[in-house]
């Protein structure tokens, strides 16, 4: 029972990630990319370590497992925003169609 | 937004569905003869990481601005945790995630290091 739940979290962690890999082929903007991309951190990898903590239970290489999610959730957004601004001072373009941008504003 | 859920992307999201299933189908025989493995079905798990891997590697290649090559190397960082985690599960192997875990620490540190970059400072800033 507990393989079968933790291989349907592993499964929904590859769509997830290869999803937000077509979004980041398929969409426009740097912006957008980026806002595919942290999908495929926060839904897809971290779902596919929790369905080894649950494939595992609480052995070593559950709780190792657990810890990577930990580190996965408290780092990645904050390398995704990093990002986002690095490439706004460095003076990339938004899409032609998008409708606002209030970080430009207040400046 | 009230055009949301129209048929052209209603359509659209259910052939990337039915490309998803069709290629887990697949990807039974190169994989699992290449690598030997005991479980079909993670080969196949493995196989789908790849595929998107080359996703990553194709926008690595053709980014428009240095931006974009950033986001792609973020991502496959991100996709080489996975990596370990389906290995560290086939094989039962516990050490794979040590490997995760570095590779987390290392990818963030990285990503920042480019954000500085981006930014046009140096890095002692």
């Amino acid at each position: 029972m507990n393989n079968i739940i933790g291989y349907t979290f592993v499964v929904l962690g590859l769509m997830f990630d290869i999803i937000g890999c077509i979004g980041l082929i398929r969409l426009p903007d740097v912006y957008n990319r980026l806002q595919a991309t942290t999908k495929c951190v926060t839904m897809g990898t971290c779902s596919i370590l929790f369905g080894t903590l649950i494939i595992k239970g609480f052995t070593a290489t559950g709780l190792k497992a657990f810890l990577c999610i930990l580190f996965l959730l408290l780092t990645a957004p904050v390398a995704a925003h990093a990002l986002s601004r690095g490439a706004h001072i460095s003076g990339v373009k938004l899409w032609d169609k998008s409708v606002c941008d209030k970080y430009e504003e207040d400046k | 937004m009230s055009n949301m859920l129209t048929s052209r992307n209603i359509i659209s999201g259910l052939f990337i569905l039915a490309l998803l299933v069709a290629l887990f189908v697949a990807s039974a025989s190169p994989i699992t003869s290449l690598l030997d493995w005991q479980s079909p079905f993670l080969s196949r798990c493995f196989f789908i990481l790849m595929v998107s891997f080359a996703m990553c590697l194709f926008r690595l290649m053709r980014g428009p601005t240095p931006a974009d090559r950033a986001v792609a190397i973020d991502t496959m960082g991100i996709l080489i945790v996975g990596f370990c985690a389906i290995l560290s599960i086939s094989t039962g192997r516990g050490w794979y995630l040590d490997i995760a875990i570095a590779w987390a620490l290392q990818s963030f540190i990285g990503a920042l290091a480019l954000a500085k970059y981006l930014e046009g400072r140096g890095f002692d800033e």
